[in-house]
């Protein structure tokens, strides 16, 4: 029996199929959780996809915030359950305050779809810790609202309580400016990528792992990251004991 | 007696915030060309109509709505403008419009 994932599926979410499909490779048995339903079908993790929940309006993820299913997933991740917004999802975390933190637009402005890369920087979490070795990661960002933003106290807090996950950084891994650095496309605070929540429960990421699952995509880097979600997952079905779970390798 | 409140909900980033789609108008003024113009910030405006029994029920309706889904505190202040307000019985327009 494989562990069952949740991917919400929101009007607009545009990363869903790719993450049910990422998910699927690692071993999960993807469960999709259409926006309207409260319940969760008694899922062991949660990801919210990419896309442009409600179309963006009013911001980025907002609406999606006071759907049912959010509710749910809030009072989901308030227990310690696993949740993971990737993008779009990362976005709706934000404005839900599942996450620290706000989502601005991009420092150019622009709409931006082309490859980063990102540095793990807590490795040691139920997100990264089957990252692999390979570093930095290489994997697909497309968005145009993802300037991290958080004031200067909140970045101290999050640093020093080791709540940055990923950060972009340069072909060479050196950790990307805030401004007029290609490797840091959309001007975020302190080159962040990814944060997580006080409990250590709840991330999300701009950079698309799902995206970057095979090699045919022309990176495999990101399927670490989705194999991690899948295997923390698993072992939260089964506190205290061993994983029994089989968590595909490659 | 239930009265109709028209209201405007103007959101801003608040000062310090980044805010490219300012700094982008403000870059495009030298090619009008215009002088002088400085601080262009760019927010967001929206009206609504609120059904209350007096002002102060309809404000607070206002304000939940601007704190909790028309701005977003981290990054953004809102202000709230009374446009008019027409009772359900007679007409008892007042205000801006």
């Amino acid at each position: 029996m494989s562990v069952r994932v949740g991917v919400v599926v929101f009007p607009g979410s545009n990363c869903d199929r790719d993450t049910t499909h990422a998910l699927a490779l690692a071993g999960a048995e993807p469960v999709e959780l259409w926006h309207e339903q409260a319940g969760l079908e008694g899922v062991a993790g949660v990801i919210l996809p990419g896309g442009f929940a409600y179309g963006d309006y009013l911001r980025a993820g907002v609406i999606a915030r006071f759907s049912p299913v959010m509710r749910s997933i809030a009072a989901f991740a308030a227990e310690g359950g696993l949740v993971l917004g990737i993008c779009n999802g990362f976005q709706v975390l934000a404005e839900a305050g599942l996450v620290p933190g706000a989502l601005l637009r991009n420092r150019g402005l622009r709409f931006l779809g082309r490859e980063v890369r990102i540095a793990v920087e807590e490795p040691d979490t139920p997100f990264t810790h089957l990252a692999g070795p390979r570093r930095p990661l290489r994997m697909p960002v497309a968005h145009g609202e993802g300037c991290f933003f958080a004031d200067a106290g909140t970045l101290d807090e999050l640093e020093a309580e080791g709540r940055v996950l990923f950060r972009y950084v340069r072909e060479d891994g050196t950790v990307a400016g805030e401004t007029d650095d290609p490797a840091n496309p959309n001007g975020s605070l302190r080159a962040i990528a990814g944060v997580r929540n006080a409990a250590g429960n709840v991330a999300g990421l701009m950079p698309h792992p799902e995206r970057a699952s095979e090699g045919i995509l022309g990176s495999d880097d990101g399927f670490g990251l989705i194999r991690s979600f899948v295997e923390s997952a698993a072992a939260t079905t089964h506190p205290g004991g061993e994983r029994p779970l089989e968590v595909a390798s490659r | 007696m239930s009265t109709e409140f028209r209201f405007a909900v103007n959101v801003l980033p608040k000062p310090g915030i980044l805010d490219p789609q300012g700094r982008a108008v403000e870059g495009s003024l030298a090619h009008l060309p215009i002088e002088g113009v400085t601080g262009v910030r760019v927010g967001r405006r929206v009206e609504l109509t609120v059904a209350a029994d007096d002002d102060g029920a309809a404000r607070a309706v206002v304000d939940r709505l601007a704190s909790e889904l028309l701005s977003n505190p981290l990054i953004e202040a809102y202000g709230v403008e009374l446009l008019g307000a027409t009772s359900s019985t007679t007409s008892n327009e007042r205000g801006g419009r």
